[in-house]
C-alpha cells in the first residue's frame, strides 16, 4: 500500500552531483514491523521476569520493582540498542527488510536515534498510534513525529544484484545476425527506452505468468518487427520471444 | 544511443565488486579504520560507480542495473559522507560532568521560561485553591484533595511509614518510570511547536502551587518541607529541565531569529536534547528512590530538620553542579 500523500521514493543528491534514489518503506511495512518489535519486547520482558521470579524468593518488593523497572527500560532501550547495533533495524525492520536512515542518506548518529525514539510517545497518542499515523500518511516522505524531529526516514533495503545479461544470450543461435546490414539498421532504429523494457522483460521473464508472458513479448515483437524487415527464412519459426531475444541481442551485443 | 551492455558489464564488474567487498567489510565492523591507500582507493571505486551509474542512466532503460547501481552509489555515499561524532565513543562521567550540565546551560533562556511558566502555573493553583475551596478536589491528585494536610500529617504520624512497609523498592520503581515517562512526554511535546510543553509546565505548576498553599495556610510547612524536599529538590527540576528540551524543541521547530531550514535546526539541538534527555532520567531514577526510601517517612520515623537539610543540600549541589560543572573544560 502507498501512502496518500507521500513520495514513494526519496531522491537525493551527492556532492558530486550524482543523483540516486532511495524507495521509502509502505505504512503497512511499517505496521507490520512494529508489531514483530511489540512481541519482541514482550517475549525479551517476559525472559527476564522469569529471572527475576528468582529473586522474589529473597524479597518481593525487590522482585516487584524490577518488573517494573524492566518492562520499561526494555521498551526504551530496544528500539535505541537495536536500531544502534543494526545501523537502523529492530528485529521487526530486519524482519520486514526495511531500515530507518538519515533524511541525507546517511547513517543515524546516536542522538537522531534517541531523539526518534523518545519521541514514540507522542506518535502513539491518542491510541494505536494515531497520531505517529496519520502524520507518516501525510507527511511527505512518509515520516512520524519522531522522524520528523530527528531527521530521519525509514527505508526499504533492496538487495539488487548485477543482471546477468551474458547468461541471457549464451550459447543460442541467432538467425538475425545471419544478416548483418539489417541488424546494424536494427541497432541503429531501436528507440534506448523500447530496447530497456524489452531487455528488462526477459530479464523477468520467468516470474511472469504464462498468459501475461505471452501478451508482454507479443506487444514487444509489434514494436521491433516493424523497424527492419528480416527476410522471411531468418524469423520462420520465431516466436515472438524469441524474436525478442534475437533482437535485443543484437541491440546490446551489437554485431558480435 | 545504446550501450555495449555485455562489454560494458565486463568492464565495469571488477569495479563494483571491489567496492562491495569494501563495503562488506565496513557495514560489518564498523569501528574498522584503513589506512590512506585503502582510503584512497575506496574513494575511487565511488567514483567510478558513480560515472557508471550516469552511463547506464542516460544511455539506457535498463531498470534493474540502474537500481543495483543506485543501491551500491547510496551504500558508498553514506560510508563516505559519515557524519561526524557518529562512532565517538560514549564516555559517561565526561557526558554526566561536562555534556550534560554545558547542555543545561546553553539554552539557559528555554530554562528561565520553564521555571517561569511554572511558576505562573503555580500562582494560578494556590490562587485557585484560596479563593475557590471547590478547586482543590479539582486539582489535586492522589487523593490529596480529599483530606485537609493536618488530617494527613496526623494519619502519616500514627502511620510510621507502615503502609510502605515491604512495598518501597516496587513504589520506587513506579515512581521513577512514571516521572520519567511525563518527563519524556514534556519533552517530546516540543514537536507542537512548544505549546504542549507549555501546557505540561504550567499544569505541572498548577498541582504544586495548589498542594504548597493548601500546607502553609493549615500550618503544615515544616511537614511539607519535609515531604518535599528530598525528593522534590532533584525531581522538580528534573521536570523543568524536561520542559527545557522540550521548549529547545519548539523554538527549533518555530526558527524565530534563524533562517535555516527547519530540519537543519532541529538536526543542531539534536545532541543537546539527547543529552538532556539522558540527566533528566538519572535524576528520576535518583529522585524516585529517595522519595520512597525516605520522603514517604516522617516524623517521628525521620526528624524533619533532617530531611529538610538533606533537601536543601541536594538542591545546592545540584544548583551547583550546573552552574560550575564543565565549564573549565570548555563547556559553555
Amino acid at each position: 500500500m502507498k501512502a496518500l500523500f507521500n513520495e514513494s521514493v526519496l531522491s537525493l543528491r551527492t556532492p558530486e552531483g550524482m543523483e540516486f534514489t532511495l524507495p521509502l518503506a509502505g505504512p503497512v511495512s511499517r505496521l507490520i514491523a512494529l508489531w514483530v518489535d511489540l512481541l519482541g519486547v514482550g517475549l525479551i520482558t517476559s525472559l527476564i521476569n522469569r529471572l527475576i521470579d528468582f529473586i522474589a524468593v529473597f524479597s518481593a518488593d525487590i522482585a516487584g520493582a524490577l518488573q517494573v523497572l524492566v518492562f520499561f527500560a526494555v521498551s526504551l532501550l530496544y528500539g535505541i540498542l537495536c536500531e544502534w547495533l543494526w545501523q537502523g533495524q529492530t528485529v521487526g525492520k530486519r524482519v520486514l527488510g526495511i531500515r530507518v536512515m538519515d533524511r541525507d542518506g546517511l547513517p543515524m548518529t546516536a542522538a537522531q536515534i534517541v531523539v526518534r525514539n523518545l519521541l514514540r510517545p507522542v506518535d502513539m497518542l491518542p491510541i494505536f498510534y494515531l497520531v505517529g499515523g496519520a502524520t507518516a500518511l501525510f507527511s511527505r516522505y512518509g515520516q512520524r513525529i519522531g522522524d520528523m524531529a530527528a531527521n530521519t526516514v525509514v527505508v526499504r533495503s533492496v538487495e539488487v544484484a548485477v543482471p546477468d545479461i551474458r547468461q541471457l544470450f549464451a550459447g543460442k543461435f541467432n538467425s538475425l545476425l545471419e544478416h548483418p546490414h539489417l541488424a546494424a539498421r536494427l541497432r541503429q532504429r531501436v528507440a534506448p527506452a523500447v530496447a530497456g523494457i524489452a531487455l528488462d522483460a526477459l530479464l523477468r521473464r520467468e516470474t511472469l505468468d504464462p498468459e501475461a508472458r505471452v501478451r508482454v513479448f507479443a506487444e514487444l515483437a509489434a514494436k521491433l518487427r516493424p523497424l527492419v524487415e528480416f527476410p522471411a527464412e531468418a524469423v520462420e519459426g520465431l516466436s515472438d520471444e524469441h524474436f525478442v531475444r534475437n533482437a535485443i541481442e543484437i541491440v546490446y551485443r551489437g554485431g558480435k | 544511443m545504446i550501450l555495449d551492455l555485455p562489454r560494458f558489464l565486463s568492464n565495469a564488474r571488477p569495479v563494483w565488486d571491489e567496492l562491495e567487498k569494501y563495503l562488506d567489510e565496513l557495514e560489518n565492523s564498523p569501528d574498522l579504520q584503513w589506512d590512506l591507500a585503502q582510503t584512497e582507493r575506496f574513494y575511487r571505486l565511488y567514483q567510478h560507480a558513480s560515472a557508471h551509474l550516469a552511463e547506464v542512466r542516460h544511455l539506457t532503460a535498463e531498470r534493474e542495473l540502474g537500481r543495483y547501481l543506485e543501491n551500491l552509489v547510496a551504500r558508498a555515499y553514506a560510508r563516505i559522507y559519515v557524519r561526524a561524532g557518529s562512532k565517538r565513543r560514549f564516555a559517561f562521567w565526561h557526558w554526566f560532568t561536562v555534556q550534560f550540565p554545558g547542555a543545561v546551560r546553553a539554552h539557559s533562556r528555554a530554562l528561565a521560561l520553564s521555571i517561569g511558566i511554572t511558576l505562573l502555573g503555580c500562582l494560578f493553583g494556590a490562587a485557585a485553591v484560596q479563593f475557590d475551596k471547590t478547586a482543590k478536589t479539582a486539582i489535586m491528585p492522589f487523593g490529596h484533595g480529599q483530606q485537609t494536610p493536618s488530617e494527613r500529617v496526623k494519619k502519616e504520624m500514627d502511620d510510621r511509614g507502615k503502609h510502605l512497609s515491604g512495598k518501597q523498592a516496587r513504589f520506587s520503581g513506579q515512581l521513577i518510570t512514571n516521572n520519567t515517562r511525563v518527563s519524556f512526554f514534556a519533552l517530546g511535546l516540543g514537536m507542537t511547536f512548544g505549546l504542549g510543553t507549555l501546557i505540561v509546565l504550567f499544569y505541572n505548576g498548577v498541582i504544586l502551587g495548589s498542594i504548597v498553599l493548601d500546607y502553609v495556610v493549615d500550618g503544615q510547612t515544616m511537614f511539607l518541607l519535609g515531604w518535599l524536599l528530598p525528593h522534590g529538590s532533584i525531581e522538580i527540576p528534573a521536570i523543568l529541565l524536561a520542559g527545557q528540551a522540550g521548549l529547545v524543541l519548539g523554538h527549533a521547530m518555530i526558527g524565530w531569529g534563524n533562517r535555516e531550514p527547519r530540519r537543519l535546526r532541529l538536526r543542531r539541538v539534536m545532541p543537546d536534547l539527547m543529552t538532556l534527555a539522558g540527566g533528566i532520567a538519572l535524576m528520576m531514577i535518583w529522585a524516585g528512590i529517595i522519595e520512597s526510601f525516605m520522603s514517604q517517612y516522617h516524623e517521628p520515623v525521620l526528624p524533619y530538620s533532617v530531611k529538610i537539610a538533606f533537601g536543601t543540600l541536594e538542591l545546592l549541589a545540584l544548583i551547583v553542579f550546573l552552574v560550575r560543572s564543565g565549564r573549565d573544560e570548555g563547556a559553555v
